[in-house]
């Protein structure tokens, strides 16, 4: 099933790699640079599953949920996060923002593309 | 098309040198004593991304020293550890040293533990915190992707609301009727989601999509807690499940899919017993004589005890309606809404702007047709007027509109190529601490105009020449604090670098607060290196300018860090060769200001067609502040080899440019004669002498340096409209060296070779 | 300079042998870029008298060496008649004009000898190795010697 997926990373480097990967497994990727960007792009987009990175300028990843959290027709939508630490406490603190999963970075793109599936469908 | 990771790699370096001058902004605003957390954050930020990065590309040693950087600067970030300016210099140091295993990466080089590992330790000490040597195995497989979406496409996509209907689907199954079950090893799974796994925006169904791709799936819903309708509360989950899977997979990849829920749902997982291979028990696993069908095994001590939903009851089925709007927990909370958010992006100055990355080879080539094109438009100018067609003809209004087109686009083109001189001066931030530090002084760099945009060739070819003189700043233009205390100067000198676009040209100052040229020093050093005679008179600017003579170098002894056997010669020569003027000016006691200035651009100028000798020659336009034809009262003979010209009061020197380039000798009278007069940047001028002035046009400046090298005098090389080259004068270099001989011979004396 | 390495990576080498000012000179085939006929070379000011000046190659600057004159020989008069030999030097590339191309020759490394050292003479320091082809020496140009140096370009 083909997934539409929105990407928030302040790194383009990471935006180019969860493009490349998502991109490869047939899902349709939009891609933003920060939360605000992502608050953005989300206003024109109906994805099926957000990822998003938590340290970011402007708008970080934990703002960034809660403002998708706390509009009606966002609340919904699965958000992996994008962190480097597997820290429980990052993961404990990723969750109470709203986060439906989280992806350890360097991701391996089948797992990205498992976890998204398991989250999305 | 080229492999897509090989690109990203590549940008993933260009995207590291951005951050890299990130950090060092940070680094610098918390040197000047900014303490704010975003700042902080910024810095944290950059190390963090490359950190990022290089584990996906597998960068060992990059991602060593990053995460050992990262840690640092998260005790800084949590208001742990409060840097003094010490900190700051070792931060600096590794940031300096981060960029070396970026560039090292980049290029498949390796930099030994040795050369990072005495910062790394300083590191620690400073913020202490100690090196966890647990660091996660970073490893990444950029392995083709490929996800076999054969069993779930069959599946019916159920927006909106997945109901119980979904569920029994995946049951495709029968567990009774296969055969393989016998034998099969497997799992039975209670599981019980909590409401926070609906407000988390987990989805049981996927879950069990993903178990079963993990085998044969077995499921059975168990609806009994589901309340009455009218005590339904359908932001609660009352639905559990029943799971077996039958599968030759290993718990852990059971648990996997149960990952993202761990604690947000009742969860048990007991592996089954081998029914009927007895031959083969479970070796490793613990054997416990669970019953197949026993799926009421109590919750392991692990797994968090679901709160008790059993008080509830209804007869709606169901799970939490997408649909249905709610207060969850979580959206008390939310801080900001998404609206004013995203209100207040629009107007952010900080919204980034779309950009595209380009190989610069691509702008190159393009900037190359572009020069071509220009050339073509002046041939076909020329062919035009040759013709002798009409200038308000159609033909020559539309040469003319293409002649506008041309320009615009040669200017776009070269605005494609400009940069902010801001990496530059981050180098030389580098080479002001590094070699401060290695000579023992106290030195603050100073920085204006960063974001002044020169060529990128520019800025290349600048590095070199400026890092000499960053150094010999350091080096001989400072003086020691012990003697600036002496002087009444603070302890911690300064270099000023400084950029600004004048007058059409870019200007770069490198200033030192030292003690300014020792002239005396310099004339003696001067004579003993028989450069000049004791009996020249030279005033003060001429003994400055002898630092630029070859072999020159004030220094008693050669210090480790400017004398490399490069001088200020050479310094003086690449700026030459970019179609720049270096100048020094110097107060004694309070510093020597470098002044350095540049063509805008490499590529193009505008330029004065004139004839001289039988050749063609160019002038750049913007150094020429008249023309004239000179009378017999104009011309005043001074000396006996030399004339003056008169021009509204003041004399100004008559240069015969064909005799300066040795074309021909002197001409027996200038009366009638064309001159240029010539403006220079130290205010002097000149009457350059020609034959003829053929036109004024817009030249593609063609680089002599790289196929034969300098010519006195010469800034570099045209093609015009007939296809033969002509060069560009260097007015400023030609009336340095002149030998102003206008009435007899005389070959002109070369001042450096 | 890949004049060396060609001559230990290959068991022979190809020259490229032309006359000027009356004697058989040659260069490594590989720094050839191609050969072309005289054209009008702008003079530069304070040059040699060996640089003729530069010409326009296809959009780029190339410097025309005259051969004879760089090599102390007999210059020819009929400067029109010419050709050029363009190469690449280090990096650089070059014309150099000679009286005419002769011939392209490959002649086995072993076949190759060092100048004998004679300091008196001028034009030894422009060979680079010798080599008898049907009785004829040929001289093997040292193009890097053959260039004048670019001190200023170190940097």
């Amino acid at each position: 099933m083909s997934l539409e997926v929105l990407a928030v990373d302040d790194s383009r480097t990471m935006r180019d790699m969860l493009n490349l990967a998502l991109s490869s497994a047939g899902f349709t990727t939009h891609l933003a640079e920060d939360g605000i960007h992502g608050l953005e792009v989300l206003e024109g987009i109906e994805p099926d599953v957000i990822i998003t990175d938590i340290n970011m300028p402007r708008m970080d990843g934990f703002g960034f949920m809660d403002a998708v959290r706390s509009e009606d027709k966002w609340s919904r939508i699965p958000i992996l996060v994008l962190t480097t630490e597997s820290a429980d406490e990052l993961k404990s603190k990723a969750r109470a923002a709203g986060a439906t999963g989280w992806i350890v970075k360097p991701f391996d793109p089948t797992k990205l593309v498992k976890a998204l599936q398991m989250v999305a469908g | 098309m080229s492999d897509p990771m090989a690109e990203i790699r590549a940008s993933f370096f260009i995207e590291c040198e951005e951050l890299l001058e990130s950090l060092q902004d940070g680094l610098n605003l918390m040197d000047n004593g900014d303490s704010d957390s975003e700042t902080i954050n910024v810095v944290f930020r950059a190390v963090h991304s490359i950190k990022g990065g290089a584990g996906a590309f597998g960068l060992d040693d990059l991602v060593h020293f990053a995460h050992r950087f990262e840690t640092a600067m998260d005790e800084v970030r949590a208001g742990r550890f409060v840097p003094d300016t010490e900190a700051i210099r070792v931060f600096f140091s590794c940031a300096d040293l981060l960029g070396d295993l970026i560039r090292a990466a980049r290029d498949g080089h390796v930099i030994p533990p040795e050369k990072t590992s005495p910062i790394l330790d300083l590191l620690d000490k400073l913020v202490g915190c100690e090196e966890e040597e647990d660091e996660e195995e970073l490893e990444f497989t950029p392995a083709a992707l490929s996800f076999d979406l054969g069993d779930t496409a069959g599946l019916p996509d159920i927006p909106g609301l997945p109901s119980l209907e979904g569920v029994p689907d995946l049951a495709e199954t029968d567990l009774d009727s296969d055969p393989k079950l016998v034998a099969a090893k497997g799992f039975d799974i209670t599981f019980k989601p909590e409401t926070a796994l609906y407000t988390s925006g987990n989805e049981p169904l996927y879950l069990l999509r993903a178990l079963r791709d993990l085998g044969d799936l077995e499921v059975e819903c168990l609806t009994s807690q589901i309340p009455a309708l009218d005590a339904l509360d359908p932001d609660l989950g009352h639905l559990s499940w029943k799971l077996r899977i039958i599968t030759e997979e290993p718990i852990e990849s059971v648990r996997e899919v149960f990952e993202f829920v761990d604690g947000l749902c009742t969860l048990d997982i007991t592996p089954l017993a081998t029914p009927v291979d007895f031959s083969a028990p479970d070796d490793d696993g613990p054997s416990i004589a669970d019953l197949p069908n026993e799926f009421n095994t109590p919750t392991s001590p692990s797994e968090v005890p679901a709160p008790d939903n059993s008080a509830v009851s209804t007869t709606e089925p169901g799970e939490p309606n997408k649909e249905i709007t709610k207060e969850s927990p979580k959206q008390t909370t939310a801080k900001e809404t998404p609206k004013p958010a995203s209100n207040k992006a629009s107007s952010a100055p900080t919204q980034p702007r779309a950009t595209v990355r380009v190989d610069l080879e691509r702008i190159d080539r393009l900037v190359n047709l572009v020069g071509e094109l220009v050339i073509n438009q002046a041939m076909l100018s020329q062919s035009v007027t040759e013709a002798g067609i009409a200038p308000n003809s159609p033909v020559s209004t539309g040469l003319e509109e293409f002649l506008q087109l041309t320009r615009d686009i040669q200017e776009s083109v070269m605005m494609i190529r400009a940069q902010p001189i801001k990496s530059l001066f981050q180098r030389m931030g580098r080479i002001v601490r590094e070699s401060s530090s290695s000579v023992g002084k106290e030195v603050r760099l100073h920085t204006a105009g960063e974001n002044t945009e020169v060529d990128k060739t520019v800025i290349e070819r600048l590095a070199d020449p400026l890092t000499h003189m960053i150094r010999n700043a350091v080096d001989h233009g400072l003086e020691t604090p012990e003697k600036r205390e002496a002087a009444g100067k603070p302890r911690e000198g300064r270099v000023t670098m400084t950029a600004q676009h004048r007058s059409g040209r870019i200007l770069i100052e490198i200033a030192d607060d030292g003690a300014g040229i020792n002239r005396e020093r310099v004339r003696e050093k001067a004579i003993e290196k028989g450069l000049i005679t004791a009996e020249m008179q030279l005033n003060d600017a001429d003994i400055d300018g002898l630092l630029f003579m070859p072999g020159f170098s004030t220094a008693s002894e050669i210090s480790n860090l400017s004398g490399r056997g490069v001088g200020m010669d050479v310094v003086k020569s690449s700026i030459q060769s970019l179609g720049g003027r270096i100048t020094i000016t110097s107060v004694e006691g309070e510093g020597t200001t470098f002044s350095i200035s540049l063509p805008l651009t490499l590529a193009v100028l505008d330029g004065m067609v004139v004839r001289v000798g039988g050749e063609t020659l160019v002038v750049p336009l913007n150094a020429i502040l008249e023309t004239l034809t000179l009378t017999d009262d104009d011309l005043k003979a001074l000396g006996p080899e030399t004339h003056v010209v008169q021009i509204r009061g003041g004399f100004i020197p008559l240069l015969d440019l064909g005799a300066e380039l040795g074309y021909r000798p002197p001409q027996d009278s200038y009366v009638g004669g064309i001159v240029l007069l010539i403006g220079q940047e130290d205010g002097n001028r000149a009457a350059l002498a020609v034959d003829a002035i053929e036109d004024q046009r817009q030249v593609v400046i063609k680089g002599l340096e790289g196929s034969y090298g300098r010519v006195p005098g010469i800034a570099a090389a045209t093609i015009l409209g007939d296809g033969q080259i002509a060069l560009i004068l260097d007015p400023t270099d030609l009336v340095s060296q002149a030998s102003g001989k206008t009435k007899k011979r005389n070959l002109p004396v070369q001042l450096a070779g | 300079m890949t004049d060396t390495e060609k001559q230990t990576d290959t068991s022979s080498i190809e020259l490229l042998s032309f006359r000027v000012g009356g004697q058989d000179y040659s260069v490594d085939i590989m720094s050839v870029r191609e050969i072309r006929g005289a054209a009008k070379a702008t003079s530069l000011p304070h040059a040699p008298p060996f640089v003729k000046g530069v010409i326009n190659l296809r959009g780029t600057v190339l410097p025309i060496l005259d051969l004879s004159a760089r090599l102390g020989l007999k210059t020819g008069d009929d400067t029109e008649r010419n050709v050029i030999i363009v190469v690449d030097i280090g990096g650089r590339t070059a014309g150099l004009m000679v009286d005419a191309v002769s011939d392209i020759l490959a002649i086995p490394t072993e076949e190759m000898q060092a100048p004998p050292d004679l300091a008196a003479d001028h034009a030894q320091t422009f060979v680079s190795s010798l080599t008898i082809v049907d009785g004829r020496m040929i001289r093997i140009l040292d193009l890097d010697a053959v260039m004048p140096p670019q001190g200023e370009e170190a940097a």
